[in-house]
């Protein structure tokens, strides 16, 4: 991360430059930080909101629920994190609400998903498979109704907006089954620089922030 | 049908949580507002991780680095009548969210519903998730800084979906359009 950082930032500096779009880039850098912190506090209601019915879906055992009847693939799925871990009927619930293009309730409940992994996570700086596997699903976007799509195709006049459903459904899907593939298939060969010799580089990360 | 689903989705499933809290005798609104209470916090937390990310991504759109990349690429992708107007849109999918609705609303105005290259990008949008903003979000907000694998398999899985959208319109729409 620290080099793509990196990367994105001194790339477009130097691009900018040598495109005469030096103003650009720089007000890039305001108008970005802005939307940033826009984005964050629009986000408190519906995160406070969807917090508030998760608890309840949690004390009132229906997630616990969920992740019973789910089990079988979860456990391939997940094989790392604790049998009984409430994250596994959240993992569903979050799952659901992605599919059903319910985006403003997806977010807050997959950061309580990953809250909930972190809490079996050993080293609190990094990523633990469960992780892993729970983001490959997520940002390959499964979805059964594209509906921003939708709506821009009817606003310029499309005659037969649902026409792309079929497609996206298939495209979706592939894309769903290579991440889960792929998260597997890393899960097994990726190699980590030694657990041990990482632990204090962390430590002075920490100190410099 | 499908349509109907997705609007009623979201109200019935607060309905069936709230209604199995109260059978259950859950406390609903004292543990609702408990577990409202973290909704601040979290939002804050990624404030930073959201900065870094959207602050670098506006910066690389900003230099102009995205139309040299679409014309670097274009002859290669013309080759599998990929119209050159989507590259932008594949390139951003996995960056930004809201830019990548953007271009595809402006590439729908420019060329109409019917037209080839707003069919593909409305595969490529409606089939696929910000990656680079789901991963620094999820992750900012517990604290993680290495993302190990994460990014890649996000990345690889982003790529297999713009092949497969090539593939499967390019079957499905090229031969109305002749």
């Amino acid at each position: 991360m620290n080099y793509i950082f990196y990367f994105l930032i001194a790339f477009s500096i130097i691009f900018g430059i040598i495109n005469g779009r030096t103003q650009e880039v720089v007000s890039a850098i305001m108008d970005g930080a802005e939307l940033s912190v826009k984005i964050a506090i629009s986000l408190i209601g519906i995160m406070a909101f969807w917090l508030g019915i998760m608890r309840i879906a949690e004390k009132s055992g229906l997630v616990q629920f969920i992740a019973k009847i789910i089990k079988p693939i979860t456990k391939w799925l997940f094989n790392e994190i604790h049998e009984e871990s409430p994250a596994i009927g959240n993992i569903a619930l979050s799952f659901s609400a992605n599919a059903l293009g319910l985006t403003n309730a997806a977010t807050p409940i997959g950061l309580r998903v990953m809250q909930e992994l972190q809490e079996e996570n050993d080293d609190k700086t990094t990523a633990s498979n469960a992780m892993c596997m729970f983001l490959a699903m997520n940002t390959a976007g499964f979805q059964i109704i594209p509906a921003t799509v939708i709506a821009v195709l009817v606003a310029v006049g499309s005659k037969n907006p649902t026409e792309i459903i079929m497609p996206a459904m298939i495209v979706t899907s592939i894309a769903f089954i290579s991440a889960i593939l792929l998260a597997k298939l890393f899960q097994y060969t990726w190699k980590d620089k030694g657990c041990k010799e990482t632990a204090p580089e962390t430590g002075k990360e920490a100190d410099n922030a | 049908m499908l349509n109907l689903l997705s609007l009623y989705a979201l109200p019935v499933l607060i309905l069936v949580i709230l209604t199995v809290g109260i059978i259950k005798k859950v406390p609903v609104y004292e543990e609702f507002t408990e577990g409202a209470k973290d909704g601040f916090k979290v939002s804050v937390n990624i404030i930073p991780y959201l900065v870094a990310i959207i602050v670098g991504i506006s910066m690389f759109r900003a230099s102009g680095a995205m139309d040299w990349i679409a014309s670097v690429l274009a002859p290669l992708l013309h080759k599998f009548s990929v119209p050159v107007d989507s590259i932008p849109v594949m390139i951003t999918r996995s960056l930004s969210g809201s830019a990548t609705l953007g271009l595809f609303s402006e590439i729908a105005q420019k060329f109409g519903p019917d037209a080839y290259v707003t069919k593909l990008c409305a595969v490529i949008v409606g089939s696929s998730e910000t990656t680079f903003y789901v991963l620094s979000v999820y992750f900012g907000s517990i604290g993680i800084k290495k993302f190990r694998y994460a990014l890649i398999v996000g990345l690889l899985a982003d790529f297999i979906g713009i092949v497969a959208a090539v593939l499967v319109c390019s079957k499905v729409f090229l031969p109305n359009i002749g």
